[in-house]
């Protein structure tokens, strides 16, 4: 059973995610950022994959991107550092990058590459349902691979129940209409969104991303759906205070 | 029957083009989609797209065979002068009929990429005409070597965003107008300066510019009594005129088309844009394509002296033409494109952009049967080129 599956059936409120960019502030810090979230109780993490034209991210990730890029990151190096880890870390990996890379890396390749990771779920935000639903569903299930699924506030119910019965795991659900890091605060306007989506009763695990920042944002997204994923607000930590003050950053979130 | 080289229902071209985009602008793309073609093919549209092409931009723009250039290279060769286009360029084909759509969509709010400013500028003035909030992302290292189309862009009120990220260029403007339209998704509309990114976008825009060949048939007809030239030739960066000059002759294969892409320093100087030949699959600005990118599938930023050729990828359109072998795609340098643009400046008095002098360039590579009919798409003038041209002069 997909790992990730497992965790939301024995834990489905207040699910912390964190988002890093492997690679980034150095190239070897993969291993002991991954290490270190585990040890600091967060409960599955997703592992940024550099790309040159991240049309999804905002300039916290863009930049950390664009330093990890700089610093040699590459897919093969990615996946030499996950292989290292493999046995040591129990907490779910999500790998999040963009199309091109799966596409130039491979498509056969990349997947083999996950299963040798144990990664069993990825989030390509630019690979669209239809292409998902005409290829990547079938490719995806035999090498046991779920895929993620964004929705917005402008996402249509019908949509969404499409999305839904596609999903294995989690839906994403981006937190604002806008790109990552962008707001500070929730509004009245995402709780009525966050509301309008748990009372559809969807079968999948709603996870928010975009915009959670730090405890105050976190525990009141936790309030409406299952759990919620910090990204920019974990890069700009780890640019000022580096990979061994990550309990600080954890402690702040989850005490 | 038909034509194998429109789009599918889905928005490809054979294997080429689709809608790559990220679930945030779903909604935004598909409202385009569902609306695009009904609202290009009603009488109210057709009617308001004609009039402000013929006495706003100044069409149908002439068709005028070269003389002098004719007899240089023994053919018949016409140029099609989108140079004579209102703001100078083919460009404003494609905004004038994005800014009708716009309006029909009820949208109060145009952001617009641009590389050399030419599309800026083109957006900026249809915004202005309509009234319409005007916002252009434009890369750091474009604002600073094209200053003149920046402060043209701001006279025509338009604000200007420096694009800060990645290499600072065009595909860096483009990410910029992307994530700014995914931040905005109600009231903005993202007008697209060439026929790039997810579907619908490479279709309406091949479209908008299909005046191009429409008139270039018709004129032909007139001049010589046949509708047809034995050849196209026009320059490609993401390929927005070479679009709009084959549109009409695409089911004509005995119509030789030719996409001129730019080789820099040279094809393999590794400072070159010569997609067709460095690239390979991939997906860039939301549609499927070929594009230059290294073994990680990251986008490389190519080169060439021209701005509005640097572009990573071509039009699923033409990366579709290309494999197909529907078009021949050759390429000219950045000395074989300036020495194209002084000698039609000398022999026929026109001083063409740097992105029409690739197209011209290719001519004295190409050999040429008795009386072969060519027609090169002079996609724009070269006023905004004039401080290279003279830097470059010896």
């Amino acid at each position: 059973m997909n790992s990730l599956k497992e965790l939301f059936k024995n834990k489905d409120k207040n699910l912390c995610s964190v988002f890093f960019t492997a690679g980034f502030p150095q190239l070897n810090d993969t291993v002991s950022i991954i290490k270190s979230l585990e040890v600091n109780g967060i409960d599955f993490i997703e592992v940024g994959l550099p790309y040159s034209d991240p049309l999804a991210d905002g300039p916290t990730i863009q930049h950390s991107s664009e330093v990890a890029l700089n610093n040699g990151i590459n897919l093969d190096i990615i996946f030499d550092q996950l292989i290292a880890v493999k046995d040591e870390v129990k907490t779910p990996l999500v790998l999040m990058g963009y199309l091109n890379q799966v596409l130039k890396y491979g498509e056969e390749r990349f997947c083999e590459q996950c299963v040798a990771c144990g990664i069993e779920t990825v989030i390509l935000p630019d690979l669209p349902m239809l292409e998902y639903e005409n290829h990547y569903k079938k490719l995806f299930a035999k090498y046991g691979i779920s895929n993620v699924f964004l929705i917005t506030p402008q996402t249509s119910e019908e949509r969404i129940r499409k999305i839904d019965a596609l999903t294995e795991t989690f839906i994403y659900v981006v937190a604002s209409a806008s790109i990552t890091g962008a707001k500070g605060e929730i509004s009245q306007d995402q709780i009525t969104y966050f509301e309008r989506i748990k009372a559809m009763n969807l079968k999948s695990a709603l996870i928010v991303g975009f915009g959670i920042s730090n405890k105050t944002t976190f525990d009141t997204v936790c309030k409406y759906v299952n759990g919620a994923i910090i990204g920019s607000a974990f890069i700009k930590f780890l640019e000022s205070n580096g990979v061994e003050k990550i309990d600080e950053f954890t402690d702040g979130i989850l005490k | 029957m038909k034509s194998k080289f429109q789009v599918d229902k889905n928005g490809y071209y054979g294997q080429f083009g689709g809608a790559f985009i990220p679930e945030l602008l779903y909604p935004n793309v598909k409202e385009l989609e569902d609306n695009y073609l009904k609202i290009m093919e009603s009488e109210e549209f057709q009617k308001e797209f004609k009039y402000l092409l013929k006495d706003y931009v100044g069409r149908p723009t002439p068709l005028y065979l070269a003389k002098r250039l004719s007899e240089k290279y023994g053919a018949h060769i016409y140029l099609k002068r989108e140079d004579l286009n209102h703001t100078g360029a083919h460009k404003v084909n494609n905004t004038i009929g994005q800014i009708l759509i716009a309006k029909h969509l009820g949208k109060k709010r145009i952001i617009a990429e641009t590389g050399a400013g030419q599309h800026g500028v083109a957006t900026a003035t249809v915004c202005a005409l309509m009234n319409l909030e005007c916002v252009v992302f434009m890369g750091e290292v474009d604002i600073k070597r094209q200053a003149p189309n920046v402060a043209r862009m701001k006279m025509l009120g338009a604000k200007v965003v420096p694009a800060i990220s990645g290499s600072k260029t065009l595909k860096d403007a483009t990410n910029e107008a992307i994530r700014d339209w995914i931040g905005n998704p109600e009231d903005t509309y993202y007008l697209i300066g060439s026929v790039v990114g997810p579907h619908p976008y490479p279709d309406m825009v091949a479209r908008l510019q299909s005046v191009i060949s429409k008139e270039i048939r018709a004129q032909l007809l007139e001049q010589t009594g046949q509708e047809k030239p034995d050849s196209v030739i026009a320059c490609v960066g993401g390929g927005s005129n070479a679009a709009g000059a084959f549109y009409h002759f695409l089911d004509d294969e005995d119509v030789e088309l030719i996409a001129v892409e730019a080789a820099g320093l040279g094809v393999y100087s590794g400072e070159s844009a010569a997609t067709s030949v460095l690239g390979e699959v991939g997906v860039l600005h939301g549609s499927k394509t070929i594009l230059m990118q290294d073994e990680y599938g990251q986008v490389i930023e190519p080169y060439s002296l021209s701005a509005g050729l640097d572009y990573p990828g071509i039009g699923p359109l033409h990366a579709f033409l290309n494999e197909s072998k529907r078009a021949v795609f050759m390429n000219a340098t950045d000395q074989e494109a300036l020495d194209a643009a002084y000698e039609l400046t000398r022999i026929e008095g026109i001083i063409p952009a740097l992105e029409s002098a690739h197209a011209l360039a290719v001519l004295p590579k190409l050999d040429f049967k008795k009386n072969q009919v060519v027609v090169v798409n002079l996609s724009g003038r070269g006023d905004k080129d004039l401080e290279t041209y003279i830097k470059n002069l010896k």
